[in-house]
């Protein structure tokens, strides 16, 4: 089983309450905000490596992210993924998902080979949610999203649980396929300090734009077909009447509220 | 690509063992709305095998046209046949937008469709509207909801969105006249290659936290299953829904429908009530709609007083079983009287 996880470094929504908008050019400000690998993309990898050591293989991590990134795909090489691929180029800055889909699926056909793809469902930051079944479009394979567990690969079969509007779905998908995986899948493992100074050891790749053959227009801004018209920090303050004291007391004045607002 | 051969609007009706979603009628009304700005003809996009049915509703809740591909292979979501007639379709009539539910199918489906048409996308959207150009104007939230851009794609065609239920509301059914236009359907053998084994239905809760008039919340804070039963007997006593944060989800104490925020449901009832709730912009960028917003948490600076109308510093075991001796009082009189 070679399998390749896809990864999306972003800025660590601990610090969230620091990105500020330009107040002139109307900008994001989220320069110097570390980044980090969401819970999903830890997943995803904890569900690759689970499948290495039931099935055998290799499991390759890649993300396309600037070039400080690279230390996120250390982590994720210490937590036992066999090599990585850092796809950064200034060609590829504001990518949308459509772009960011091609860059990663141009990258996943220059490695020769894999049987499964996994990604997280949602990235942390944009959310979307559209990137898994992008690349597999691109790459011209099968996705099943939002991936609860993977019950078994059986003769080139997969069989996964995944999410439904009804409840859940089983559904029998052969290889090679992608899937994006969920919170409930698997519980991470902690990074040993072996497997932090193994990963020193280990190949870490870095594509350019020039290195995986795409033309700078294809992708980045130029190359996405949509474009960001604007942002705005939603303003959901409201004036909070506070009540404190007796509970006796604030309940009656609870109780008041309540009839008022369904009056 | 002239985009202005490109024209109508169209709404992807999602349908599960034939039965609309309630989404998709949403969406409807948002179409209505937008095409008051631009004019255009909506259109739904009805695929399943023995759906004809549904045609009608989509006509009464505001479609002036439906696509109708109805085929055995069409009766269960697979994403391939599915990804094919949907952009087939778009090839041959070019709609100059088109709008998804951001459900799973269709979270799963909007992606592939555009990667396929070579069009933008964009993600549960908060808001639509049509710029002075003419072009879709989509709202959508980042990093968690902290952000809200507004997302245009200028240059390709069709314009596609995915909106979570609740963010427009279902309108009226009226008895509307319109058409039906069967899409000839070719499934190429090499898209059946995937099976559905299994779909499991779960028992639907009596009411959804987007359709009730009080929602009552519970996050990290109330702290067990023990102490969750507060939360579901104050939603009871008020005849109200559920909802929950993202650490209830994890821990089991509500399921995935319930969750409200950014990566959960949009609510808009009369009354939000919250307990154990710190107010991370995740969440409460999903109650911002409610009418009234109660927060009980007993740290005086806990976010959510910010964005509440009724802030209670207190301990919720406190409150609540007071609330609820309260409310059994006042439902007594009623009876009485």
């Amino acid at each position: 089983m070679d399998i390749i996880i896809c990864l999306k470094p972003a800025p660590d929504p601990k610090r969230w309450d620091s990105i500020q908008l330009d107040p002139v050019t109307r900008a994001l400000q989220r320069e110097g905000i570390q980044s980090v690998l969401g819970p999903l993309d830890k997943r995803a990898l904890e569900e690759g490596l689970r499948l290495k050591e039931a099935h055998g293989g290799k499991v390759t991590v890649m993300a396309m992210a600037p070039p400080s990134a690279r230390e996120n795909l250390v982590e994720a090489l210490a937590m036992g993924a066999d090599e990585g691929y850092l796809l950064s180029d200034r060609a590829f800055a504001g990518s949308d998902t459509w772009a960011t889909s091609l860059v990663l699926s141009t990258g996943i056909r220059k490695i020769a080979g894999f049987d499964m793809i996994l990604c997280g469902s949602y990235s942390l930051d944009g959310s979307t949610g559209h990137v898994g079944a992008q690349v597999a479009e691109f790459l011209g394979i099968l996705n099943v999203s939002q991936v609860v567990a993977v019950e078994n690969i059986e003769r080139g079969k997969l069989r996964t649980k995944s999410l439904a509007e009804s409840g859940y779905r089983i559904l029998e998908t052969p290889l090679p396929a992608l899937i994006t995986v969920t919170r409930e899948i698997n519980t991470p493992r902690f990074t040993s300090l072996f497997g932090v100074i193994e990963a020193e050891n280990k190949p870490l790749i870095t594509w350019s734009a020039d290195d995986l053959g795409v033309a700078p227009g294809k992708v980045g801004f130029r190359g996405s077909p949509t474009q960001t018209g604007g942002v705005f920090m939603p303003e959901m303050r409201r004036k909070a009447e506070m009540l404190s004291g007796e509970p006796e007391e604030m309940v009656q004045e609870i109780v008041r509220k309540i009839r008022q607002a369904l009056g | 690509m002239n985009i202005n051969d490109w024209k109508g609007i169209w709404v992807f009706a999602e349908q599960e063992e034939g039965c609309l979603s309630e989404v998709s009628l949403e969406l409807l009304s948002a179409a209505r709305l937008l095409a008051k700005k631009r004019p255009a003809e909506i259109c739904a996009v009805l695929l399943g095998h023995r759906v004809q049915i549904l045609a009608d509703q989509l006509l009464a809740y505001g479609a002036d046209c439906v696509y109708l591909a109805d085929h055995p292979s069409l009766d269960k979501y697979l994403i391939l046949p599915y990804t094919r007639v949907v952009s087939d379709l778009i090839g041959k009539k070019q709609p100059e937008i088109l709008l998804l539910p951001a459900t799973f199918l269709g979270s799963d489906l909007a992606p592939r469709v555009a990667a396929r048409v070579k069009t933008g996308l964009s993600a549960h959207c908060t808001n639509l509207d049509i710029n002075e150009r003419g072009e879709l104007m989509q709202v959508v939230p980042a990093f968690g909801g902290k952000v809200m851009a507004t997302i245009l794609c200028q240059e390709h065609r069709p314009q596609m969105a995915t909106v979570r239920p609740g963010v427009f509301r279902k309108g009226e059914p009226r008895d509307r006249k319109g058409t039906v236009e069967n899409v000839p359907v070719e499934i190429n053998p090499d898209d059946l290659n995937q099976r559905v084994i299994e779909v499991h239905w779960e028992k639907k809760t009596a009411q959804t936290v987007e359709e009730a008039e009080v929602v009552v919340a519970g996050g990290a804070g109330v702290g067990s299953r023990e102490d969750w039963k507060w939360v579901e007997s104050l939603a009871e006593a008020l005849h109200g829904a559920v909802g929950g944060t993202r650490p209830p989800l994890d821990e089991g104490w509500i399921t995935e429908g319930q969750m409200i925020g950014q990566s959960g449901k949009t609510i808009r009832p009369k009354l939000y009530i919250g307990m154990g709730i710190s107010g991370v912009i995740q969440h409460t960028v999903g109650i911002q709609d409610a009418k009234v917003i109660m927060a009980i948490n007993n740290d005086p600076n806990a976010a959510i007083f910010q964005t509440a109308d009724l802030g209670v510093v207190s301990d919720f075991r406190k409150i609540v079983p007071l609330l609820l001796e309260e409310l059994k009082k006042l439902s007594r009189d009623k009876t009485v009287s």
